[in-house]
């Protein structure tokens, strides 16, 4: 008979199960989610759920995200109930899984972000295989171009089993890959619905936020400049209001590319840094990890302590404005 | 808690009437549409918490020396140690407010229509026990009181009641809009808290700003001033501006009457107050006024205890470094040197040609009754226009439309 596996035709015997198509093409169960007929297959029917003629079976599959243990310390932040001590959420892609593991514990980063794809056929080497244990895997819903596709690569990628969390990016623009506010505000809406672990990457803007916290978002994650650029934070004034006015982790992501940024972006009050581009096209991509995670961990610090005054110069108003009082 | 008493409010009948036995002034009455609501505990909880005198020289400095202000900050600009940095905080309080409002001076002034109350608030000239000559304004009066007022070149108009709902009730005051309406582009009202479907009527009349002063947010020393009438349900009085936004007014204003309790408790909470309101209701405009005590008929003693100018200037400093975007009123209950001086600092509205008595611009003397307090700045509209220009600042009369 004939089927559409990730939209190629293939041919194959009748009566075959999905545990038998994922036997004969060589995917690794346990790393994957299936879609039947855009329907999701719960895993545990795998090998139950028989195949018919003309059916359209989608497998997918994590690409480009574990950790250092997890050491308790006071400064933590909360996303949805689970408590992080690090405060560097990174990114998986761009660079070669074999260095991934290093990036991670470099990072000391204790969630990771995933993309969701088409599984590759053959079993080819899986992200999953890579990420250290213990690390939190945050699937984002990169690809969807509007809020119906994030929820349906959401609910794919908690069937792979990596928790509730997922970050929502919807782009509708291919040239500049800017956030579609008003598509995110829906997709938060329905997946908070579902008890998901919202995490909205948005263009900071104000209401949009506050839209966004009202749908049940677990934190906002206005970008600093476009996605890949490592122009840094170009819009630090509106993010400065969000963290001013909203009462939820900002989480800066997209834009920072150096260590510096991600500092300054940390003194003023951001909850954590999500950095992908800026260590997956560095020179050495440990090394630069690591000095993020420093970075990160300073401008924390400083935060904390409330900084220091900036002495200003000029002269000093001659008729003092109290001058007019009395008592 | 704090025990501050001012002395100055109290006489022998009223000593004795704290005695006797009051109502539950926690304890909704029948009618009053109860609000679910955490703003105000969180508000009480915070004001309970704040203690000033931990605040030390390098917090104020610290506080000065941020771009947003936080409540933190907040709490350090009204606490003693802020005192000798007046000078700063005048300074950083005056580059706010020509940030946000350039030299914009708005103009107002309030129109008393009736002096009847029920509230037996031991400091306030209109209480009911006080003995002074009550009168009501009825439709033509209040057109011709209008029209003399809007004669002046004002364009906002404040209306006053004294709080009784039956001399005075919901209809009376949206005739009263409507009236006013004709004659002014902007209406405030400064009358006794209702449920938010009569604010909605009164917004449909032509109204869009709700001003409802706290007097203090200490429940216990509430209790203690405000013996008897609806006035005395804190918990109502408190969830007014809420229930005002709720009936679609543009804005509500806040206000503790500095002098009555520990006033810089009471300053924390109306600013917090006002915050956390901003805060659920973004679009909502946000005004502050900071009246001191003043003497009333009856009562020439009457003073505002330990709020002297300087701490007077502290508080509306503070209220403007905290919310650089408010409106800040500023009341006759202040002399013109003091006005003239805060309009240039931290204040952004004035009001003008005041007169705190009813039917006080008519010809007619049957029609007028007594007023609420002394007030300290007699100027006509043209004098405080003048006075205005003069600090280099620019007279504006209104500068929005109702939609």
């Amino acid at each position: 008979m004939t089927l559409t596996v990730n939209g190629k035709t293939m041919q194959c015997n009748d009566a075959v199960t999905v545990a038998d198509l994922l036997a004969e093409t060589g995917y690794k169960e346990v790393y994957v989610a299936v879609e039947l007929n855009e329907e999701i297959v719960p895993r545990e029917n795998f090998k139950t759920c028989v195949l018919k003629e003309n059916d359209v079976v989608e497998i997918v599959t994590f690409m480009g995200g574990g950790s250092q243990e997890y050491k308790k310390e006071e400064d933590t932040f909360k996303l949805g109930g689970h408590e992080f001590t690090s405060r560097f959420i990174l990114g998986s892609g761009k660079y070669s899984l074999d260095l991934i593991e290093a990036a991670v514990e470099h990072a000391g980063a204790q969630i990771i972000t995933l993309a969701l794809r088409r599984a590759y056929q053959g079993g080819a080497a899986n992200i999953m295989d890579y990420i250290p244990k213990g690390v939190t895997l945050l699937p984002n819903t990169s690809g969807a171009r509007n809020a119906k596709e994030a929820v349906r690569i959401a609910r794919l990628s908690r069937e792979i089993g990596c928790g509730d969390f997922v970050k929502i990016e919807i782009m509708r623009d291919s040239k500049y890959l800017l956030p579609d506010n008003q598509e995110t505000i829906k997709a938060t809406e329905m997946l908070a619905n579902e008890g998901f672990v919202v995490m909205p990457y948005m263009y900071p803007d104000l209401n949009v936020a506050r839209d966004l916290k009202e749908a049940g978002a677990a934190c906002i994650m206005p970008l600093g400049a476009p996605i890949g650029s490592n122009k840094g934070l170009c819009t630090k004034d509106f993010i400065k209001i969000l963290i001013d006015e909203i009462d939820l982790p900002i989480i800066v992501d997209a834009g920072i590319g150096c260590p510096s940024q991600a500092c300054e972006a940390m003194e003023m009050g951001a909850a954590a840094i999500m950095s992908n581009t800026a260590i997956a096209t560095a020179g050495n991509i440990p090394l630069m990890a690591e000095a993020m995670k420093d970075a990160i961990a300073a401008g924390r610090k400083a935060f904390l302590a409330g900084k220091g005054r900036v002495i200003e110069s000029g002269a000093q108003a001659s008729s003092p404005l109290t001058g007019f009082l009395h008592d | 808690m704090s025990t501050k008493v001012n002395e100055s409010i109290l006489n022998d009948e009223i000593r004795e009437h704290q005695k006797e036995n009051r109502i539950d002034h926690m304890k909704y009455l029948p009618g009053m549409e109860v609000l679910d609501s955490d703003i105000p505990d969180q508000v009480i909880t915070a004001m309970d918490a704040y203690d000033y005198d931990r605040y030390t020289d390098a917090d104020v400095k610290a506080a000065l020396s941020h771009e947003v202000c936080t409540v933190e900050d907040f709490k350090a600009l009204l606490s003693p140690a802020a005192l000798p940095h007046l000078e700063e905080m005048a300074k950083r309080a005056q580059q706010e407010t020509r940030k946000h409002f350039g030299n914009s001076v708005y103009m107002f002034t309030p129109s008393y229509i009736a002096n009847y109350c029920e509230n037996y608030c031991i400091y306030c000239g209109f209480n009911c026990h006080n003995h002074i000559h009550r009168a009501k304004l009825d439709a033509d009066q209040i057109d011709e009181e209008m029209k003399i007022i809007a004669e002046s070149g004002l364009e906002e108009i404040l209306i006053l009641t004294g709080e009784s709902r039956k001399m005075s009730d919901v209809a009376y005051i949206g005739e009263a809009c409507k009236i006013a309406k004709k004659y002014f582009k902007v209406i405030g009202l400064e009358v006794y808290p209702m449920n938010s479907d009569e604010y909605a009527y009164l917004h449909e009349c032509g109204a869009d700003y709700v001003t409802v002063f706290q007097e203090t947010y200490n429940s216990d020393k509430y209790e203690t001033l405000h013996l008897a009438g609806h006035k005395r349900i804190f918990p109502y009085r408190v969830n007014a501006q809420e229930r005002a936004i709720l009936g679609g007014m543009r804005g509500v204003g806040f206000a503790a009457l500095l002098g009555l309790d520990d006033f810089r408790k009471d300053a924390f909470a109306t600013g917090y107050h006002a915050y956390l309101i901003q805060k659920k209701y973004p679009h909502a405009e946000i005004a502050f006024s900071c009246p001191r005590l003043r003497p009333i008929i009856n009562n020439d003693k009457i003073n505002p205890m330990d709020v002297h100018e300087p701490q007077l200037l502290q508080v509306v400093s503070a209220y403007r470094i905290f919310m650089p975007f408010a409106s800040i009123t500023v009341s006759t209950r202040e002399c013109a040197r003091v006005r003239d001086n805060l309009i240039q600092i931290a204040a952004t509205k004035i009001s003008a040609g005041v007169s705190v008595g009813i039917g006080e611009h008519l010809e007619e003397e049957d029609a007028k009754g007594d007023g609420q307090f002394e007030i300290s700045d007699g100027r006509s509209v043209d004098e405080v226009y003048q006075a205005i220009l003069n600090v280099g600042m620019q007279p504006v009369m209104s500068d929005y439309i109702y939609v």
